[in-house]
């Protein structure tokens, strides 16, 4: 148990001078009461996110072992559902290769451009600055203003890219972008990426403005000689947090596709050509009712959300060494 | 315009470690994709200006050329014949979003202040729950959020949305970090002049982090103002307006002005907050870093 080892805060000289012996339970207890304003002042919080993000993991995790309609008293299968997730349901293995393929691609695209406007911003007047930074994080707070693509690639010919793909000659007759599998998930991916320069921009922005210039004035008495080195060895290093912040946040939203997928390719789309993990998931939990299954999608989403991102941890933590 | 006057426009001066033609050549980056960031919105707007013949016009085109509010006075007509008015809508979504910022921002500050001033038993596992927290979504936990919802007889109220919105992860994340920076010292000082733990979280932090409240309003907002319901609200009259207007934009082809002026009004709302608050939420995210 964590919790315990952390608690003794005691250091060791006191316990030589102590005679009693004070139990390590007794002493987290002491320090507990000590601290109970804390706790209160965290209760509210506390009690709210263990209703709804902790109880919910754990029960997900265990309800993926059982068989479970909503109506029947839930009935235990053991690794049932995972076993035909993974060897009897062809659909998970194309939402799986589709997840995959969104988080691969989006995922470090829509970071290494969060990163990249923002270091290019960065370097602009504050006025021009304020504006750049709105320009490129109003798509992500703009709502639901990416059914605005629905007309960009409606499929005819007043769908934008038909109408300016027929002006042009390069086509004689509009196409169906998104109800043809081999467009839809690029299409998809393009409206995420759109949709992605969210809060880790804000957070590269912010980290890019405290670099110490000092450092930077140090790096060129050093020799470094143009923006390429001073973004490798001064820039990168000093916003190491910032960078595994916003990489938390992008591997998290590119492996949660699923808004997008439906708004545009519809649910389910053609032949399953924008089909995800969440959209599996949703179809088993709020179509089929197969709860247990639902809660197995849950859980090897869950694994792998976490598993990526405690990857990318680690590979950060090299930058710049 | 030559490459010196431009430099002239951007203010750009020739800076440590710069040459000029990457410069040049990087803002040309810049503007290319500003321009693809921008465009759909810029046409959203326009769009819901654009008199009919407009709208269909072959080739299409993004800017309006008699601009006309016939599409805001067709919406307010469409909504005043729906059997539940459009204030009720409008009702709705505002005491979601309002109760849900405003808790939020409360819950998420009184408990990121013990977790940032001090040390107690748990403090460090509660902070690593909440971090893993932001590694996964929420989609992970909506089949048994449903079945809580349900327990709690909470199914069909705005309580469903509002909720587990307080605790929202990211709020207490960044709320910490930025708290962290408060110099021990005032905490110190308040306590020593008798103030409880509660007067200082009220009276010496909380005034301390107004910029973090506008960043958790920044992030919070557009969520729960976009927020279309869910699963959990059936009840007509408790829907919010981004499912009212979602219902108006399926009209299709015959709605495309309504559906236009519809998108504009769901968008301006956050946008606008986030111009008022931006220098305040850059300064809260210069401390979003994660530890390693």
């Amino acid at each position: 148990m964590p919790e315990t080892s952390q608690t003794v805060i005691v250091p060791v000289p006191d316990l030589i001078k102590q005679p009693v012996k004070v139990s390590r339970l007794a002493q987290t207890f002491q320090e507990i009461k000590k601290n109970k304003h804390y706790y209160i002042l965290m209760s509210p919080y506390m009690i709210i996110f263990t209703l709804f993000t902790i109880i919910p993991v754990v029960f997900s995790i265990c309800l993926s072992f059982f068989y479970f309609n909503m109506l029947e008293f839930p009935r235990f299968v053991g690794w049932d559902n995972y076993s035909r997730l993974f060897l009897n349901d062809d659909v998970f293995m194309i939402a799986l290769r589709n997840t995959f393929m969104f988080a691969v691609i989006t995922g470090p695209i829509s970071y290494l451009a969060c990163f990249l406007f923002a270091w290019i911003i960065n370097e602009l007047s504050p006025k021009i600055r304020a504006i750049m930074t709105l320009i490129f994080y109003a798509p992500s707070i703009a709502g639901n203003v990416y059914f605005i693509w629905l007309i960009v690639f409606s499929g005819d010919r007043y769908g934008y890219l038909n109408g300016f793909l027929i002006k042009f000659g390069f086509i004689l007759e509009p196409i169906q972008w998104l109800t043809n599998e081999n467009y839809i998930l690029t299409i998809v991916i393009i409206v995420q990426l759109w949709l992605s320069l969210g809060t880790s921009f804000l957070a590269f922005i912010a980290g890019l403005q405290t670099i110490d210039r000092t450092l930077i004035e140090a790096g060129a008495v050093d020799g470094i000689r143009n923006r390429w080195q001073e973004l490798w060895f001064i820039t990168l290093p000093s916003m190491r947090p910032q960078l595994l912040f916003g990489a938390v946040l992008q591997i998290t939203a590119s492996f949660a596709v699923a808004d997008v997928s439906i708004a545009l390719a519809g649910f389910p789309s053609v032949n399953y050509a924008a089909h995800t993990i969440v959209t599996h998931l949703m179809d088993y939990g709020t179509i089929r009712f197969e709860m247990g299954y639902a809660s197995a999608i849950a859980t090897v989403l869950f694994l792998i959300m976490v598993g990526a991102n405690k990857l990318t941890q680690k590979l950060l933590r090299k930058v710049g060494e | 315009m030559t490459l010196n006057s431009w430099t002239a426009v951007f203010r750009i001066q020739k800076k440590l470690n710069r040459s000029l033609t990457v410069s040049f050549l990087l803002f040309l980056l810049l503007a290319v994709f500003g321009l693809f960031m921008a465009i759909p919105l810029v046409y959203a707007v326009n769009n819901a200006f654009k008199p009919l013949d407009e709208l269909f016009i072959f080739p299409p085109r993004v800017m309006v050329n008699n601009p006309t509010l016939d599409n805001f006075f067709d919406l307010f007509a469409l909504m005043g014949n729906s059997w539940v008015p459009l204030s009720r809508y409008i009702a709705n979504t505002l005491v979601i979003t309002l109760v849900g910022t405003f808790g939020h921002i409360l819950l998420a500050s009184a408990a990121a202040y013990p977790l940032a001033k001090h040390k107690f038993p748990g403090s460090q596992i509660i902070f690593s729950t909440v971090v893993l927290s932001l590694m996964f979504s929420g989609t992970v936990t909506a089949i048994p959020n449903y079945m809580m919802m349900s327990w709690l007889g909470w199914i069909n109220t705005h309580l469903s949305i509002i909720v587990p919105s307080l605790a929202f992860p990211l709020g207490l994340f960044l709320m910490k970090q930025f708290m962290e920076q408060i110099p021990d010292a005032l905490v110190e000082a308040a306590k020593i002049d008798g103030a409880s733990e509660y007067r200082i979280y009220w009276q010496i932090v909380m005034p301390n982090v107004k910029p973090a409240w506008l960043t958790l309003m920044i992030l919070q907002f557009p969520m729960l103002w976009g927020s279309d319901g869910g699963n959990f609200i059936y009840s007509e009259n408790l829907k919010t307006l981004h499912y009212a207007l979602g219902q108006i934009s399926a009209g299709g082809i015959a709605r495309a002005g309504v559906g236009a002026a519809v998108a504009l009004i769901l968008m301006v709302v956050p946008i606008t907050l986030f111009i008022i608050s931006q220098s305040s939420v850059i300064q809260t995210m210069a401390t979003s870093g994660m530890k390693e």
